[in-house]
């Protein structure tokens, strides 16, 4: 597993906090969500909704600071406060970094909630 | 003590966010309620209580800003404390939130430790708050703490159009003498409950109590659509529970007790008047001194209820009786006066 794509240090301590089994189901509730954000995003850049863009960004920031997913709520963060660029290929390839970087954290959280 | 577990709502449209807060609220005591945007995080408030409110700002629906807009205009829940937890960009927003009134801003994701100190403090506060607002309720009637609570408090008096009231219990001084200090208090405390009562069930303000006497207004500091027809219906119904009261009296081998009732209206000067330290809600004006004044003639004239040409002249369906014009110490021409029919014996 990719050491880089959760930071461990926020996950023990959210552990420490929340109890392992509850993060554990709370993993799973972002596992269910986050595709939702995901399309979200997607469908607020092919209507042009700038301020559906940014709270779909915003949340998905919100939830990878949580989990400890750095780089996918850095990408987020980027997202959110440039909102909808005027040129929608730049976007779109921003969108694909970000959905594959969503990839390898929801594998890299799955991996943590059995370990 | 007070019962340290609280009643939160955490308001986020976030699923995540949402469980994890209450789960942090939970596991610090508290109970915590749920709700997925402004609109029904407000809903919910005004249906139930609750001690302090979690908010997100960044919410389809309704948005944290104008749930804090919402709240600091309803009298009701301008005073519930507000933490708001959320993950916005830039400083200015934060600001704008404490503006709004919230309690403090937490930054997502919330540190555990720094929430259970931040809900610490913000209900330790709005226990003072309570504990402050009982008191003034306590030695204030509930409309004088509202408006108090709603304009700040300034000495100073605006002109309202209101009947005053005045009433006491005839006899008193002898009634006092003729039986132990004991007796007497618990007289006062049923009488009193029984006027406060009648007044307030008509919409009147009870401001002054001196031994058996009382002032109230009707139309002040709240405006009252017929204030002279409140303050008759009010003054019927305070005859009527001390003739019923008298039944008691007299099954225990009391003697009964009478009531002189004075009401006049018109134009009155209300606010506070005192210092800066200790003031009280007041009217003066004609009005005030002219429904002393009656209620003063209740016992000369013989009857319950006695009331000027103002508030006879607003009144629908009350039967009164004229009777003529009374020369009134400090009044410059003899005033009309009228008696309102009641159940009393004179």
């Amino acid at each position: 597993m990719d050491e880089s794509v959760i930071d461990k240090a926020v996950y023990a301590e959210l552990q420490d906090a929340a109890g392992a089994e509850f993060v554990a189901e709370l993993v799973g509730t972002f596992l269910e969500e986050a595709p939702g954000m995901l399309a979200e995003l997607r469908r607020a850049r092919a209507e042009n909704h700038a301020e559906r863009f940014r709270r779909a960004a915003h949340s998905l920031k919100s939830n990878g600071n949580t989990f400890g997913a750095s780089k996918l709520a850095a990408l987020a963060r980027e997202l959110e406060l440039k909102g909808l660029d005027a040129d929608p290929a730049r976007d779109t390839s921003a969108l694909v970094a970000l959905e594959a970087e969503y990839a390898r954290a929801a594998a890299a959280l799955k991996d943590l909630r059995h370990g | 003590m007070a019962d340290p577990t609280a009643r939160v709502l955490v308001v986020d449209d976030n699923k995540v966010n949402r469980l994890l807060l209450s789960r942090n609220v939970q596991m610090q005591g508290h109970r915590a309620e749920l709700a997925e945007n402004g609109r029904a995080a407000l809903e919910m408030l005004r249906h139930e209580p609750f001690d302090l409110l979690l908010l997100d700002i960044e919410m389809p629906e309704m948005d944290g800003f104008a749930v804090l807009e919402q709240l600091k205009a309803d009298p009701q829940l301008r005073d519930l404390p507000v933490i708001v937890t959320s993950s916005l960009e830039g400083l200015d927003n934060i600001v704008r939130c404490i503006g709004l009134g919230a309690e403090d801003y937490l930054h997502k994701p919330v540190n555990p430790v720094l929430l259970k100190a931040r809900i610490g403090a913000s209900l330790e506060k709005k226990r003072l708050r309570d504990q402050q607002k009982e008191l003034v309720r306590r030695f204030a009637t509930s409309e004088v703490a509202q408006d108090l609570q709603q304009s700040g408090f300034a000495l100073g008096g605006k002109r309202v159009h209101a009947s005053v009231m005045f009433s006491d219990i005839r006899g008193f001084t002898a009634l006092v003498e003729s039986q132990p200090p004991e007796e007497t208090i618990e007289l006062l405390n049923t009488y009193y409950t029984l006027m406060f009562d009648a007044i307030s069930g008509h919409g009147g303000v009870v401001n002054q109590m001196i031994g058996d006497g009382l002032m109230a207004l009707f139309g002040a500091p709240l405006p009252l659509d017929d204030c002279a027809g409140s303050a008759v219906a009010a003054a019927l119904e305070m005859i009527e529970l001390i003739e019923q009261f008298n039944l008691e009296r007299s099954a225990a081998q009391k003697p009964a007790i009478r009531i002189g009732i004075g009401i006049a209206t018109g134009d009155v000067v209300a606010g506070y008047t005192g210092t800066q330290q200790r003031a009280t809600y007041t009217c003066i004006g004609d009005t005030v001194n002219l429904a002393a004044r009656l209620e003063a003639h209740t016992k000369v004239a013989g009857r319950g209820i006695l009331i000027d040409e103002d508030t006879q002249r607003a009144l629908g369906g009350v039967r009164t009786e004229p009777l003529g014009a009374v020369p009134f110490k400090g009044k410059a021409a003899a005033v009309e006066i009228f008696a309102v029919a009641t159940g009393q014996p004179a």
